[in-house]
């Protein structure tokens, strides 16, 4: 019996008899972070790392919660369990999982590059390796965070300079609060729509220091709306929320945006290939990094990945999950953002 | 650059702060066009990106990207799998890979521009468009090896947005979301020139590598060709009831036929027939060359290029079997020997008849066609009716006729220049229809790139599910971004980039026309299939059967 089984609940330890990230109520969760396609409603325990905690008060209500910090080993039934960062949005976790002898690390969602906020992916040393393949083809490629912020800053000068507003499209927790620093240097006055504000207030409260920003209200002066910056998640597009910004530009910022053909169907202004999963290149590396010999790759382009890492002489196959659609193009709250 | 200083009244679009604005003598310059065409929203927007492009652009460059967008392009010197086989070794990846790769993004070019690594995004190529097209003409006669280091060299040079636009100088089709009708738009607000006279110039025969841009814009610049046919008129779909249109001794109506429109020209002892698609068709039917003796010089005539026996129609499929092949058997002269519907006169004794009323090109064009009797060209009749009922019974009885419904003309209308509203109208028979269900998905192109919205359906036979089309159109973003979430938790198996699909969605398929084929397994081929609406309603046991049709086939597909 392997140390982690696939059910339909999502991936379990029938040894420490608990499941990581499971997509149905259960005794015992662990979860990798809190985001709603991994953090779900309904089960009577939950451990996480201290920063995803106040995350899912505020997503989930009161629940029994229990944090620790990052490689602080606690025991569940004897199997020993440490959290190591994934870089993905603050608080993400990779769960490593380690009973006799035996390692598996369950990645969650992760990226390589560090973005300032979400802590810096930490390659962890395991036999058996988990990992998501969100972009798990060699056409996705990111550049780096500040040359993408450079392109944001010009995209948002240029629209001031005609007079119009520039609406960010990104994700209310993770891609929003990593916006925040780039677009503060280029303007004091970041207007958010509700439900960001609700996570910036959320993350104020746990002690996070973010840039300020106003809630877009019925009460927000026409004289603040005009020529500002905003940010939204996609459910406000096209929506008859964003004609108070009018005239605006509209942007967004998702990996999904390397490829001109998704882009083109969003029909908007600008598109900015910032993504809080790995690249191809990423991914590889990560897999690299962790020496695991075993791979099975989820949520993504499992096919191809699992196939890729098998010709490279990994023992590798593809794991179907609930998490987020298979290759999500459109991200609605219970999806994964791209 | 004096161009520039000569245009102060040239839009400025602005452009990114910071980004890296392409000289304009660049191939940068011309992938910046492509970028902002195919990803504006606005028209305007893409107009002003055009007009300044050809308000700055080197002159040659400027005349390929004319050519390029109105479907010249230059002779394929490379093909796809050889490009695809560079690419791969370049890069490293396996082939498989590389065609899943392929699959989601829905496009050639982009793919190898994604995948092939940017060392340093400020790299730009340090040649203009035009020394990319010359050279790819040049090395169409040599060896793969010289044509692989050329490709390899250029892909060296490039960053990843000319690499885009130089790999669909090769791969073709720049489709990228621009109208012929814009580009002349943009072409005559550059030029300070009439529409009208643009497009005829741009239409025709004309060499990109010989003509310059002034040539090509300029009112003096009146064709030395002869070629040259006018811009078609073409009519707009009729959506209100056609009493609308007031009195009917005002309209003329002819069959709408189901073939390909063209215009045949004779000037200067040569004949020239053309397809709306600005493709000429004078030596691939060779029924036409006996035209060439028996017409006047002078005189340009618009029709529809269609199979007949007995100055009847035949079904557009039969036409199919002439298309795109050179050499014609005996058999197939006979079977489907090609004849020309005449419906318009556009010149006649040397002379523009487009600004005459329709009724005097008519008479005149009656009184050419009934003299010079002719096997190969034919008049399109016009239908004698006296009130809109009338029009409408005798509409029922299009498919017999092998017409798709009607074209109504006002009596007084000039021949105008491309698809206007008013005086020309288009009313067609409802389609054909059956009720199918989803049996294969694959990943779209373009707008639709990773999206599963190509379709394969099937209706039953017995207890069996038997393909017999595919549709690729007909649904909204949102019901495709739906099926797409099905296909994606219901596909059973994986066969390269078609995904076999639990049989559960059930969808109308509308089409235009039907005909027996041995190429499908159903025995039938339908004519413009598309999804015309998702039956939520029906089930998969309720779908057509095959028998469904055959009996259609049987009724309409002669």
């Amino acid at each position: 019996m392997p140390l982690i089984e696939f059910s339909n609940c999502g991936f379990y330890c029938r040894e420490g008899d608990f499941y990581i990230d499971p997509w149905r109520p259960v005794e015992r969760a662990l979860i990798t972070h809190a985001h709603s396609d991994h953090a779900r409603w309904g089960s009577k325990y939950y451990l996480c790392h201290h920063d995803t905690k106040p995350l899912l008060q505020q997503r989930l209500g009161n629940n029994q919660y229990e944090s620790i910090g990052w490689n602080a080993p606690v025991y569940i039934n004897g199997v020993r369990i440490t959290l190591h960062p994934a870089g993905h949005i603050i608080g993400s976790a990779q769960i490593r999982v380690e009973s006799g002898g035996e390692v598996w690390v369950i990645s969650g969602d992760y990226k390589i590059e560090n973005d300032g906020l979400s802590g810096a992916f930490e390659p962890v040393q395991c036999h058996t390796f988990v990992t998501e393949s969100t972009f798990g083809l060699p056409i996705y490629h990111w550049k780096p965070q500040a040359q993408i912020f450079s392109d944001i800053q010009s995209w948002i000068s240029k629209n001031q300079a005609e007079g119009k507003s520039s609406i960010l499209i990104a994700y209310s927790l993770g891609k929003a609060q990593r916006l925040l620093p780039c677009i503060a240097e280029v303007t004091d006055n970041i207007l958010v729509h509700g439900a960001i504000y609700n996570i910036h207030e959320a993350l104020i409260n746990a002690g996070w220091n973010l840039p300020t920003v106003q809630k877009v209200s019925s009460e927000t002066p026409k004289s603040l709306l005009k020529g500002s910056v905003v940010i939204a998640p996609s459910s406000a597009e096209g929506s008859p929320w964003m004609k108070k910004f009018a005239p605006y530009e509209i942007g967004i910022c998702s990996g999904w945006m390397q490829v001109r053909g998704a882009f083109r169907r969003k029909n908007a202004d600008a598109g900015f290939s910032l993504s809080d999963h790995a690249d191809w290149k990423g991914l590889l590396e990560a897999v690299k990094g962790t020496g695991a010999e075993r791979v099975y790759a989820t949520h993504g382009f499992q096919f191809a990945f699992s196939r890729y890492l098998r010709e490279q002489g990994f023992e590798a196959g593809e794991v179907r999950t609930e998490f987020g659609n298979e290759e999500t193009t459109t991200p609605d709250h219970t999806a994964s953002p791209p | 650059m004096d161009e520039i200083e000569n245009n102060e009244e040239m839009p400025q679009p602005s452009l990114p702060k910071g980004s890296v604005q392409g000289d304009v003598r660049s191939m940068a310059f011309f992938a910046e066009l492509v970028m902002k065409l195919g990803t504006s929203t606005k028209t305007n927007a893409k107009l002003d990106a055009m007009v300044e492009f050809f308000s700055s652009a080197d002159d040659k460059d400027k005349v390929w990207v004319i050519a390029l967008f109105s479907g010249r392009r230059p002779k394929r010197a490379v093909n796809t799998t050889q490009l695809a086989n560079w690419c791969v070794e370049a890069v490293g990846l396996p082939f498989w890979l590389f065609e899943e790769s392929y699959h989601t993004v829905g496009d050639l070019a982009e793919t190898i521009a994604l995948l092939l690594p940017e060392h340093d995004p400020e790299q730009s190529s340090p040649h203009p468009l035009h020394y990319y097209i010359e050279q790819l003409i040049a090395i169409e006669k040599e060896t793969e090896q010289v044509k692989k280091r050329f490709i390899l060299h250029s892909w060296h040079e490039m960053n990843s947005a000319e690499r885009f636009v130089f790999n669909k100088l090769i791969t073709g089709a720049f489709r990228i979301g621009v109208s012929q009708g814009l580009m002349v738009n943009a072409l005559a607000k550059t030029a300070n020139t009439a529409p009208s006279v643009i497009a005829h110039h741009i239409s025709g025969n004309w060499d990109p590598s010989t003509i310059s841009f002034t040539e090509l814009v300029s009112d003096q610049a009146i064709a030395a060709d002869y070629s040259k046919p006018y811009p078609f008129f073409l009519a707009y779909a009729l959506e209100d009831e056609p009493s609308s249109l007031g009195n009917p001794e005002e309209w003329q109506v002819e069959w709408k036929w189901d073939g390909i429109r063209g215009q045949i020209i004779k000037r200067n002892d040569e004949l020239y027939v053309w397809s709306r698609g600005e493709e000429l068709m004078t030596e691939k039917f060779p029924e036409y060359q006996t035209l060439k003796d028996a017409l006047p010089n002078g005189i340009v005539i618009d029709g529809e290029i269609i199979p007949s026996i007995d100055q009847k129609p035949l079904p557009f499929a039969l036409l199919q079997t002439r298309i795109g092949r050179k050499n014609v058997t005996k058999k197939q002269l006979q079977e489907a020997p090609i004849a020309f519907f005449a419906y318009d006169l556009l010149e006649y004794e040397g002379i523009d008849w487009r600004n005459k009323p329709l009724e005097e090109r008519r008479n005149q064009l009656e009184e050419f066609v009934t003299s010079l009797n002719h096997p190969t060209l034919l008049i399109s009749p016009v239908i004698p009716f006296d009130n809109w009922d009338e029009l409408g019974r005798l509409k029922e009885s299009s498919r017999e006729m092998g017409a798709e419904g009607f074209m109504l003309k006002r009596k007084t209308s000039q021949y105008l220049t491309g698809r206007k509203r008013g005086d020309w109208w288009k009313w067609k028979i409802d389609p054909l229809t059956i009720d199918a269900v989803m049996v294969y998905a694959q990943k779209g192109a373009g707008r639709r790139s990773n999206l599963y919205t190509d379709y394969t359906f099937a209706v039953r036979d017995g207890d069996k599910l038997v393909t017999f089309t595919k549709a690729y159109s007909g649904l909204t973003d949102q019901e495709f971004t739906q099926v797409d979430a099905f296909v994606k938790k219901n596909s059973l198996e994986k066969f390269g980039p078609v995904r076999t699909v639990k049989p559960e969605l059930v969808f109308e398929i509308a089409f235009e026309g039907i005909a027996a084929s041995n190429r499908h397994k159903s025995g039938v081929a339908l004519r413009f299939p598309r999804i015309s609406r998702w039956r939520h309603d029906k089930k998969v046991d309720e779908i057509n059967t095959l028998e469904d049709l055959r009996k259609m086939l049987e009724v309409y597909g002669k």
